[in-house]
């Protein structure tokens, strides 16, 4: 039945596409990253414009990274484990971030610390800059990828046995140790899982950060603020070079994550 | 005599730590709900009218328009698509597979300008098809066609992502049992197969179209930036807040908004349907 | 008093599930909460353990109030259903977590780990995983670990329930062979009479959040005080009292063994399948006079369903030796003798005082 007409065609009409619409962009990109040569790839990466691009995105992925992976356990572990007023439409929202686009995210961080806000204007006086600095960055970000390691790790801690942990307690742990010895040994990979997806998505990520980090070249221009600008001046081949850098990190994560997991499930 | 009244708690050995639920809402509603306020409140700033009508401006109704048509286009081609090779993937066996199951994630693993910078290298004037449409008279990059283009590609994931597992939970039992029973191919897939898989398909869609409407970075690369080109609802925004009538920017970024909160809703609806569907089936 | 616990009460929602429950456990015993599904017995055990809080009343462990105390302090053993077992550690380490978390000294630990090792004989496990070891293997593993920081007291909640018959079996054996070794007051919850009959010295008999009788097993089983009782500790005839009042062969000389209480109301007589005699013939004492209808060999034990002449059916129990030697054949009428009987006036009566530990 697999080898059919139908089924046949259904195959390769699909393949197809997928070739056509994924695998072609992908190569026509790297092919003519590399086509000057080795050389001229180097050359435009350690640009110092690209270079500082590329750190600071990477550094504030990393950053946002360190507080969601705390926040976000915290935030899964409350939502599972407690009841409060307002939880169910808590965790309703909790997917926002997913469903808004990313514009509207930088916009209502404007809105929220721009210079013309209250909060904005309070801020700015006390000299802390949000809107137009390096924080507003890692504002946008921690937004736009706060879902993700909440909803990793929420449906794990669905999961785990609540007897280990009573078991525990038997044997005189307190809070602290049980979820130490027993409860984080199972929920790290989950929290690894989130982490990795949340940094592959920021290394990326551009609607909410143009609006927010106001295109300072060496001070707040982002990995993809930089490709945009490249292309806009017409320096295509830089745009590409720093664009496979920022593929190659995504993919190299992604890769690794499921080899990761796959290692886990044989 | 003692007695230990009060709710049930969930977990009697992790007693209910008020200062960690304080904290962890705190930061969601400082996090998320503050700034979607805010920029209610901006919108609303002027008072209603000004609101209503910077909605009902022209450009702002062309731009919802043009992000309505494209989502429309998008969604019903990669929702084919995505069923198509569902299906490929969980009822055919052949070389590649692995492959191409990897393959369909990549998107997600694009930075939506960069997205934009391939679609141009391969659609542009002097791109590698480009070049060859251009001779035929037809303009992808810089024009609508390249939008849709760039949509399907960001949203080319969703619907094979959502129906592969709710497919392969299924099983194909039942499909045998409609084919012993004399159904045809298509009867079979009509009748028997899409209903047991609607609610994956349907949570699919939901967030097919919800990544449209928002899909920015790549359309801003492909639409060439330049002044009076067709705007989406998004480029309106990133257009409009630079001049200086801001107020377009943040109404249609309210309504981008109100619509996405819908779709929320739609959502979380769906993907408990789905898990209901799952742990049901796995019995 | 190992265990003593008073006026427990504990509710969820509108479901009352532990009514006013009191008992003790002496120092040393093994003592089983039996009880069907609902009756409240995990939930008592649980608030032994201090997993759950009780609505009202108190829990004294080894005569120290317990009940305020949070369940890391109680220093009670506790095993599950389903073991509970720290997946991502070795047996070692799962036996030697409860003495790591007392800071008690290295070599010390290590000493106790293998001493109960080899009381569980699984000396050569230390360093296994519980994903390779077989049920009743993880369950011993899960006692040694509730042993290790010597509890005052050992729970056990439905310990046996996750495995195969014939490893329940061994297993329950061993656990007896294991208290009368270790000594350690214990309290564990079944809901299978058989399990409760061989392992414990007492029996605690939960009926819907209530006791309704508690005592050795043998002397629970002859002295039932009540229908629930009498029914969930075995197969039992209940007859109407019509059925007894109409019995054969009665006369002066030999009357209705039968006491009647006083009041009225309906009446039921309760008599075990293996307290009635069968003959060929009436001997002159009371019975009934009863048609077989079908017989059914069980191995050492023979099964007859009856119907006696009144109407009623019955059920009796023999020896196979008792059944060869009357060489009955289906549809033949014989005459039924009971030995032993418990009348009740309404379910829920008891007629039997309550056994006094």
């Amino acid at each position: 039945m697999a080898n059919s007409p139908p089924a046949l065609i259904l195959r390769t009409s699909t393949l197809a596409y997928l070739g056509v619409m994924v695998v072609l962009p992908l190569t026509a990109l790297t092919t003519q990253a590399f086509e000057p040569g080795l050389a001229r790839f180097g050359q435009a990466v350690t640009d110092p414009f690209a270079w500082h691009a590329l750190k600071l995105t990477f550094a504030t992925a990393l950053v946002m990274v360190a507080i969601n992976a705390v926040m976000g356990t915290a935030t899964a572990w409350v939502l599972v484990r407690y009841d409060f007023p307002g939880k169910s439409i808590m965790n309703a929202l909790i997917d926002l971030p997913f469903a808004v686009p990313t514009v509207v995210t930088g916009l209502m961080l404007v809105a929220l610390y721009g210079p013309s806000s209250t909060l904005g204007t309070i801020l700015g006086r006390h000299g802390w800059g949000i809107i137009y600095e390096q924080p507003g960055i890692v504002l946008a970000l921690l937004f736009v990828t706060y879902p993700f390691v909440i909803r990793s790790v929420q449906p794990v801690l669905l999961e785990i046995d609540r007897g280990e942990e009573e078991a525990a307690a038997t044997l005189g742990a307190r809070p602290w140790t049980i979820f130490r010895r027993v409860t984080f040994p199972t929920l790290y990979p989950s929290i690894l899982t989130g982490t990795a997806l949340a940094f592959s998505r920021a290394l990326g990520e551009f609607g909410s950060v143009v609006m927010v980090a106001g295109n300072r070249p060496l001070e707040t221009k982002t990995g993809p603020m930089y490709v945009f600008g490249e292309i806009e001046s017409g320096n295509r081949h830089g745009a590409m070079v720093v664009s496979a850098v920022l593929l190659a990190s995504s993919l190299g994560i992604l890769v690794t994550l499921n080899l990761i997991q796959r290692g886990r499930k044989v | 005599m003692s007695s230990v009244g009060g709710k049930r708690l969930r977990s009697s050995i992790f007693r209910p730590q008020s200062l960690l639920i304080g904290v962890v809402v705190l930061w969601f509603a400082a996090l998320i709900l503050v700034p979607t306020l805010a920029l209610a409140n901006k919108a609303l700033e002027g008072g209603f009218r000004p609101f209503w009508n910077a909605i009902l401006s022209s450009d702002a109704r062309r731009a919802f328009a043009l992000t309505i048509g494209i989502t429309a286009l998008a969604t019903v081609v990669n929702t084919l698509f995505g069923l198509a090779f569902a299906m490929v993937l969980v009822r055919q066996r052949f070389w590649g597979r692995a492959l191409a199951d990897g393959i369909v994630d990549l998107p997600f693993a694009v930075s939506p300008i960069i997205a934009g910078l391939m679609l141009v290298i391969v659609y542009g004037p002097n791109g590698w098809l480009g070049s060859s449409l251009a001779s035929l008279g037809w303009r992808v990059v810089y024009s609508w066609p390249g939008m849709v283009l760039a949509t399907l590609f960001v949203t080319l994931p969703f619907v094979v992502r959502e129906v592969v597992p709710v497919l392969r939970e299924f099983g194909i039992d039942q499909e045998e049992v409609a084919r012993t029973l004399g159904a045809g191919r298509w009867r079979t897939f009509w009748q028997v197969t899409l209903p047991s898989i609607r609610w994956g398909l349907a949570y699919g869609v939901t967030l097919t179209v919800a990544r449209s409407l928002g899909e920015f970075g790549a359309l801003l690369v492909v639409s060439g930036n330049i002044l009076g080109r067709t705007q989406t609802a998004t480029l309106y925004i990133h257009d409009t807040i630079e001049g200086f009538e801001p107020e377009g920017a943040y109404a249609a970024s309210v309504v981008l908004a109100g619509i996405s909160f819908v779709l929320l809703i739609g959502m979380e609806q769906l993907r408990k349907y789905v898990e209901v569907r799952e742990s049901g089936q796995s019995e | 008093m190992g265990i003593a616990v008073r006026n427990l009460s504990k509710r969820f929602g509108s479901f009352q599930a532990v009514d006013n429950v009191s008992f003790e456990v002496p120092e040393g015993q093994l003592v089983a909460l039996l009880g069907p599904s609902g009756s409240g017995k995990s939930t008592i055990l649980r608030i032994i353990a201090g997993l759950e809080p009780a609505d009202s009343g108190e829990v004294e462990l080894t005569g120290e109030d317990a009940t305020n105390l949070p369940v890391q302090r109680r220093g009670v053993g506790f095993v599950f259903q389903h073991y509970a077992l720290f997946r991502h550690m070795t047996v070692r380490q799962n036996v030697a977590f409860g003495l790591e978390v007392k800071k008690v000294p290295k070599p010390e630990i290590q000493r106790r780990v293998d001493e109960l090792l080899d009381l569980i004989q699984l000396a050569g496990y230390a360093g296994r995983y519980p994903s390779q070891l077989s049920g009743g293997q993880r369950q011993r593993v899960a006692l040694a670990r509730a042993l290790a920081p010597r509890p005052k007291v050992l729970l056990l909640d439905e310990p046996f329930g996750a495995l195969d018959s014939r490893v329940r079996d061994e297993l329950r054996t061993w656990l007896r062979k294991l208290h009368d070794e270790v000594h350690v007051t214990s309290l564990f919850v079944t809901h299978d009479q058989q399990e409760a009959f061989e392992v414990s010295d007492q029996i605690v008999v939960l009926n819907k959040g209530k006791i309704e009788q508690m005592g050795p097993p043998q002397w629970l089983y002859e002295h039932p005080a009540s229908p629930f009782v009498t029914e969930f500790l075995g197969a039992v005839n209940v007859l109407p009292l019509d059925s007894v009042l109409s019995m054969d062969e009665v006369r002066e000389e030999a009357p209705l063994p039968l006491d009647l209480p006083s009041q009225d109301g309906p009446v039921m007589i309760y008599v075990r399948p293996h307290d009635l005699d069968v003959l060929r013939e009436s001997d002159g004492r009371p019975g009934w006079f009863a048609n077989l209808r079908r017989l059914t060999p069980l191995g050492g034990l023979v099964r007859l369903e009856l119907r006696l002449h009144g109407g009623t059916d019955i059920l009796v129990q023999l020896t196979r030796e008792r059944s060869q030697e009357l060489g009955l054949v289906e549809s033949e009428d014989v005459f039924v003798v009971p030995r032993n009987w418990k009348v009740f006036h309404d379910p829920g009566e008891s007629l039997v005082p309550d056994y006094v530990i």
